[in-house]
Parts: structure tokens; sequence; C-alpha cells
């Protein structure tokens, strides 16, 4: 719920929030004593393994496993018939664990062994023999769309277009976003950008590949170590798709090693459990950086056109999207997503912005940071670099000429509340970065950038321990720094030391249900919980000095960690510390504990403004980012450190995206790059020094103030860098990425274009 | 009356309908009758997102819609 009785009391001045304390895991995770979703084992622990198509699409007429259930060491082998079918919404999740009648991409999974050593494991899935019937594929978006391409689904027919339409499409669905008349609108423009774009899929990119450890019993009573972002999804689905009772399911989350989004649904754990039932042991699944790249979760691959136009004064009058996500072998990519934020951070009568949601012979897509957004934003940032340039104007001047603000009826719909844009561009446009000089070869680009941010269900338990210390149980998965801001918001509340409070992330059977670490949520929504919960411990522990001293509850104040009188009349007794007051709980009614449930909303849309400065060999193609400044609104960060972090790791991610990183198919629909050899991530050595600035534009909902800052950052840096490399070598660049082949050609075209 | 718009695929599934103006209290409310007036849309309508008055909420029936609110429900939404 939004912000009643307790939360609306807000708080403007604090001691610990805004501070910069040593993060609580920061000493296992530089020593190794950090337990991450592989460290995990156990008594008789079995090896899972898993058999993957080698086909983009094939039919799979039959699977023999004789011969692998026959070898020695072998316990269990699980295939299709070990997971009962369903015709609900999770039957797409259930046949991208385990593939049904068809394979549909190089590497969905079509039968699993586990075994008591790895060696045999792999052994065994040598020996399991599938009956392919190779089918034509399709693993681009452009192609998939047109008559006559490779239909993955016989049965799907694209929603929401009028007539309906009498024959199969790989198109699941259109959408459209719409304010004003945009014929009119362009009518009025004096110059008008029209573009079309394509930008490659591009995967997480964790470093800690997926890894669990399952243990079901013929009681059907069962627990999981594992590491995702939300051990409670991970417990509804595995039990929903494996028919057991949720309550008899435990999951302990462990370390994670990132997820960006990538680890907020299943793939290897309801495998896990079947074998581990199947076996009667133990069974501990790691993927391999391989697996990882062909069978989970990238984020979509898009073709895009972008139409704006302005007035020479620049004002915009229209801007138009047509946007075509291909989500992977199933319905569900993020084109709607893509749709509604395009265009969030500009001011506009018209707008028309039009999704269509694809399936290709690739894997799943799964979230990734403001999932859609970026490559949305990288074509329609484009874009306003480029009308910048026609109209002459300077590109912040233009977008603060058009900048969504409080009272903007959004592009997606809803009026904006109290919003940060303007203030990005502000910000970006005083810092020296925007006027440092720039030599040959190297050039500037800006992009602004929007995210929704959400919250959702949230539990947490504060226990007050008898030294006067706290436990702040969460559940939701640490992915960011989480754990040391749950810490600095109760601390902040109680009145005590940062250090005093120790968080941990609790198993599912230790508290009540809560949502995926996702969308941006968890300093907003878990934070929210943590200073509820710390304002009911604070009104319990009033009342037991209240009883202490004989006076009425209402008596007590509670000020800088202490009880105290609330004024003369109430007497005059010595304030009782937050320490004092723990260490007599046993005999002043016991345990003291706080505790609060909420669905949580408010979470604060944001946005953010990036500056890039990059130099481009225009021998190799090589491009070199110099500098790289991002603006963002926080809300209020809570520790500074973290939120920059967040911003940092937002446009190292994008420098990334930008630069290299793609999936490269090849033509028989095989993944050509599934490493990080192939598939270049950035290194330090790829990044400059990324100066940030913190905006802070309270958010109403939250009693300090915060807003979610996990994603924003990954929606602005493709634009910036491609406008920055567009500068840099007189060329629009309309694909991403712009690896050094695609900028030589790009340079040759122009030259050859020259010539003739 | 509390004015009601559909986005994205929720508009083109009621037929491209535009504002509706319902009587409602609470969000509950106004999907209860949003559905009675538009079926189509009620496998859908417990997983949207509803904004009110610029506030996103997703799962919340209980939050409170005013005569004047400005209701956008909008597709289910999720973020990484």
């Amino acid at each position: 719920m939004p912000l009643e009785g307790d939360i609306a009391q807000r708080k403007t001045t604090f001691k610990q929030i805004g501070t910069r304390p040593i993060r609580p895991d920061g000493v296992d995770k530089v020593t190794g004593r950090a337990r991450f979703g592989a460290d995990a084992s156990a008594p008789g622990m079995l090896i899972g393994k898993v058999l993957r198509s080698p086909h983009a699409h094939a039919r799979i007429r039959k699977i023999n496993t004789a011969k692998a259930e026959a070898l020695a060491g072998v316990k269990a082998v699980v295939t299709r018939d070990d997971f009962k079918d369903r015709n609900d919404a999770l039957r797409d999740v259930l046949v991208n664990c385990m593939a049904r009648d068809k394979a549909l991409y190089d590497g969905h999974a079509v039968a699993a062994v586990a075994a008591t050593t790895a060696a045999i494991a792999d052994k065994a899935l040598k020996l399991i023999v599938v009956d392919y019937e190779v089918l034509p594929h399709v693993t681009d978006v452009d192609e998939a769309m047109k008559p006559g391409a490779p239909i993955l689904d016989k049965t799907m027919f694209t929603n929401n277009v009028e007539p309906k339409p009498t024959k199969p499409s790989n198109v699941a669905s259109r959408c459209e976003f719409a304010l004003g008349d945009i014929k009119a609108g362009f009518a009025k423009a004096d110059v008008v950008v029209e573009r079309s774009f394509k930008t490659e899929a591009t995967h997480q990119g964790y470093i800690e590949p997926h890894a669990c450890l399952a243990n079901l019993g013929p009681d059907g009573q069962g627990e999981i170590w594992v590491c995702t972002q939300g051990h409670y999804m991970i417990r509804n689905t595995c039990a929903d798709l494996l028919g057991l009772d949720i309550s008899k399911l435990r999951v302990t989350a462990s370390e994670i090693g990132g997820g960006f989004g990538g680890k907020t649904t299943v793939f290897i754990e309801p495998v896990a459990l079947a074998l581990s039932r199947k076996s009667g042991r133990p069974v501990k699944m790691v993927m391999t950086r391989n697996e990882v790249f062909r069978a989970t979760g990238p984020t979509s691959s898009t073709s895009m056109r972008i139409k704006v136009g302005t007035t020479r004064d620049g004002r915009i009058t229209a801007a138009e999207a047509d946007l075509r996500y291909q989500g992977g072998a199933f319905p569900g990519s993020p084109v709607e997503l893509g749709a509604m934020t395009a265009f969030a951070c500009y001011d506009l009568e018209n707008v028309k912005a039009v999704g269509y949601d694809v399936i290709t012979n690739r894997p799943k897509q799964a979230a990734y940071r403001a999932p859609g957004a970026p490559m949305a934003a990288f074509a329609v940032e484009s874009v306003i670099d480029e009308l910048a340039k026609k109209i002459r104007m300077d590109p912040v001047d233009f977008r603060l000429k058009n900048a969504a603000k409080q009272g903007t009826k959004s592009a997606y719909g809803p009026t904006f509340g109290p919003i940060g844009l303007i203030q990005t561009l502000e910000a970006i446009k005083a810092h020296p970065n925007y006027r440092a000089p720039l030599g040959p070869n190297q050039g500037r680009g800006l992009a602004s950038g929007f995210w929704f941010n959400f919250a959702g269900q949230t539990c947490t338990t504060l226990n007050v321990n008898l030294d006067g210390t706290v436990a702040l149980a969460v559940g939701t998965p640490d992915i960011g720094g989480s754990r040391a801001s749950m810490c600095l918001m109760a601390a902040e509340e109680l009145g005590i030391g940062y250090e005093q409070v120790r968080t941990i992330v609790a198993d599912t059977s230790s508290l009540g249900y809560n949502d995926v670490t996702d969308g941006s949520r968890v300093t907003f929504a878990s934070g929210l919980a943590t200073i509820m919960a710390a304002r009911e411990v604070i009104k319990k522990m009033c009342a037991r000095a209240a009883k202490t001293w004989g006076i009425s509850a209402d008596a007590v104040t509670w000020e800088d960690g202490q009880a105290k009188p609330a004024g003369s009349n109430a007497g005059n007794f010595k304030p009782m510390s937050f320490k004092e007051i723990a260490a007599a709980s046993h005999s002043t009614g016991g345990p003291l504990a706080g505790h609060h449930e909420i669905n949580a909303d408010g979470a604060g849309v944001s946005f953010a403004t990036h500056l890039c400065d990059v130099e481009v060999d225009p021998e190799t193609g090589y491009t070199r980012v110099l500098r790289y400044t991002i603006a963002q609104d926080a809300g209020k960060a809570i520790h500074p450190s973290y939120v920059e972090g967040q911003f940092q790791g937002g446009a190292a991610q994008g420098i990334g995206w930008a630069l290299n990183e793609e999936y490269i198919y090849g033509k028989d629909g095989r993944l050509q790059n599934a490493g990080f050899l192939d598939y270049r991530i950035p290194v330090a050595s790829d990044c400059p020094m990324i100066d940030t600035i913190i905006v802070e534009v309270a958010n109403p909902k939250h009693p300090y103030g915060v807003r979610g800052v996990g994603e924003t950052s990954i929606v602005p840096p493709m634009g910036a860098i491609a406008n920055a490399v567009s500068a840099a070598i007189g060329v629009r660049m309309l694909e991403l990425p712009m690896s050094p082949p695609r900028i030589v050609h790009a340079l040759d075209s122009r030259l050859k274009k020259a010539a003739d | 009356m509390a004015r009601v718009m559909l986005g994205g695929t929720l508009k083109s599934l009621a037929g491209n309908t535009p504002v509706l103006e319902v009587d409602a209290k609470t969000i509950r409310e106004v999907l209860d009758r949003v559905g009675e007036v538009y079926p189509s849309l009620l496998p859908i309508l417990d997983r949207v997102a509803v904004a009110v008055d610029g506030q996103i909420y997703r799962n919340q029936w209980f939050a409170a819609v005013k005569p004047d609110s400005e209701v956008f429900i909008l597709p289910p939404m999720a973020g990484g």
C-alpha cells in the first residue's frame, strides 16, 4: 500500500543515512568465505547434467535412455515424460526447462541425468539417443516476421490485430500506446528525422553460472540451495511444476554472483528436484558457461523504426516508433515495456509507439535491467541527437526544452508526479566533462533514459538481542549491497550503530512471502518494511520503559536511541537506552521483535542522463571510452557508494552492449560464441573512471524519499555511446553493437559514397 | 465518476475503446466494472498494473480511487 499511518512519518534529517560504511558481506566475499550457488554439498550427493539440443528447431520423435540408465553410477535419468504437461501460464516455463514435442533452440534441454560423478554423468549423456526430425529455423526478428518464415508454433495467431489472422505467425501480439494526433503533429514539424535501427541480443553476463543443490525425499519434503534473485519464486514455481505442497519445499538463497534480471526465473531447479525425487539422493547442478549462454535468458534482439519531428526552435511536435522485439522461442519479449518507455523522457502532445512480440529459434529471453527500455532508448536518443544537430541546438538544451516534468502526461498514459529528469540534464550541462576539449577522432554524446521501478510483496522481521544488537531478516536476495542499506535504515530508526545491526536473507520457511529482487525494488520495499518493523520495536520499547517507570506508554517518547519521558508532567526518569531496554527484556515481557509485511507500491519512477566521450581508431574501428559521466535521480541515496555502484555498473554493462556484446548465430542456427572468449564483455581496461552525480528529488511515497536505482542506469548508455561514436566518425551508427568491423564498414561506406 | 483508460494490448483487447467512466472507490471495484463491460479482458485483469493519479500499483485491490481520479489500466509489468 502507499504511505499510510506511521509510514507517512517523513524524515528529512539523518544521522546514518547517506554515510558510507563498509558492507557487511565484504570480508566474506574478499576472503572466499562467502558461499555461492556452487558451494553447497550434501552427503550422498549426485551430480546432475543436461543433454541439450544441437539443433535450432527439431521435432523430437523419440528419446531412448536405456543405455544411459544401465551405466554404472547413473542413478536417475529424466526427460519430458517425468514432467506432467499442463495448459496454463507456467507451460512455457516448463517447456523451456525440458523440451516436449520439439527442441526450439540450440541448447534446449532434452534430457538430464544424475550420477555419482561428473564424468559418469557426462558419459551417460552421450549414451542417450534422441531421434530428431530437423526442421527449418529462424533466428532473426525481421526474417521471423516475413510471410513464408518457418513457423515455430502452428497454433499461434497474432493477437490484437484486425482482422483476426487466419494463418499462424511468429508474431505473438501487437501493442500500441498513443496520445494526440500523430499525423497533425508531423505536419507542424519543420524538421523530421526517420531512421531504422537494429540491436543484437546481449546476455546479462553474470559471472556466477546458475547452480543449485536439490534434495527431495519420498515423503514429498524437499530443500533447494540456489543462487537466485527470488527464492520464494523458485519455491512456488518448482512446487507447482512438480506437484508439491509449497510448505514442503524450503529454499535457501545463496550469495549471488550477479543476476541483473537473469535469475528471476527457473532453469535447472525443477530438473534437479525431479532427478532427486527419482534417485532418492541430493542432486547438485551447475551450468557451464556454454550452457548459460545457450540456454538462459539473454535480452531480446530488436529491429526498430523511429520518426521524430521538431520545429526549428526546438519543440518536438510528434514522435513515432515501431518496435519489433524477438523474445526467443516463447512469447513474452519486453516490447510492451519498450513501447511504454521509448518516449517517456519527453513531454509530447502527439506520440505513438507500436510493438510486436516475435518468437524465433533462440533461448527464451529473460529480464535484463529495465527490460525492453535500453534498446528503444538507443534508437530514440539517436534520433533526438540527430534532430538537435539539424536545428543546430545544444543537445542538452533540446532535451530540456522537451523534458518531462511534474504534471507531464507521460507517453504511456499516466501523469508524472515529482521527477528529476530536468535536474539530471542540468547537472550534466554544469559538469566540467561537458566542456572538456575533444581531439581528432573523438566524439561526444549524451542520452537520457527512464525506468518505472517497482516494489511489491515484502516481509521483514527485526529481532532485538539481549546485548542490544539487532538481527534483521529480509526475504529479498542481496544483489547490489542491499544488506548494508537495510542495516543503515534500521540503525537510523532505532538510533543505534550500523555495526549493531546484522541483516540476513532468510529462507522461505522462516519468513513470509517476498517477491523476487527485481524492478529496482529492494531498497525501497524491504527498506520500507524494515523502517516499519523498527518503528514497531520502538513502540514496544517505549511501552517497556513506561511499565518500568510506572507511567502511561503515551507519556514516553523515543529520541536518539533512548526512551524518555515525554515531558515534565510524565515524571523525572533517567532515559533508558536501546541497549538497557534490550538487556532487561527477559523481565519486562520477553523477546522484543518487530515485523512488517506489505504489498508496497510507489517505488518512484526515475530518470538518468549519461554523457560519454570516445575516441575511434579509424584504421581498426576500435573505440576507447575516454570519459563517462552519469547523473541520475535516486530520490534519497541510503548508501551513496552503492548508488554510485549501480550507476557505474549500468554504464559498464552499457559499454559492453554498445561496443562488443552480441549473440552470433551461424546459418545452422547454432550459437557461435557461447563463451567469454568470443562474447566480449567489458573488462576494467575498457572502462574509464566513471563520474557520478546523485540527484535527489525525494519520492513522496517513501519516508526517506528513496527511489529505485538499479535499472535506470542501463537505459541511456547505448544511446550516449552511439551518439559519441557517430560524432567521432561522422557516420550515424544504426546497429548495436558498434564493434570494430561495423565501424570500419561504416567508414568504408562513407569513403565509397564520397568517391561516388 | 473516475476516468479509466486502457493502455497497450488491453486497449486492443477491448476493441480500442476510448475513455470509460466508472463509479468505483477502489482499484478492485474499477477492475470489476471494467471486466463487466469488457469480458474479453477478464483473463488478464488479475495481472494488470493500475495507475491511479500517476501512481502505479500492481496487485493492489484496495488502493483508493477518487471520483475525479485518472486511472490507467496497464499491461502486466516487471523489472529485472
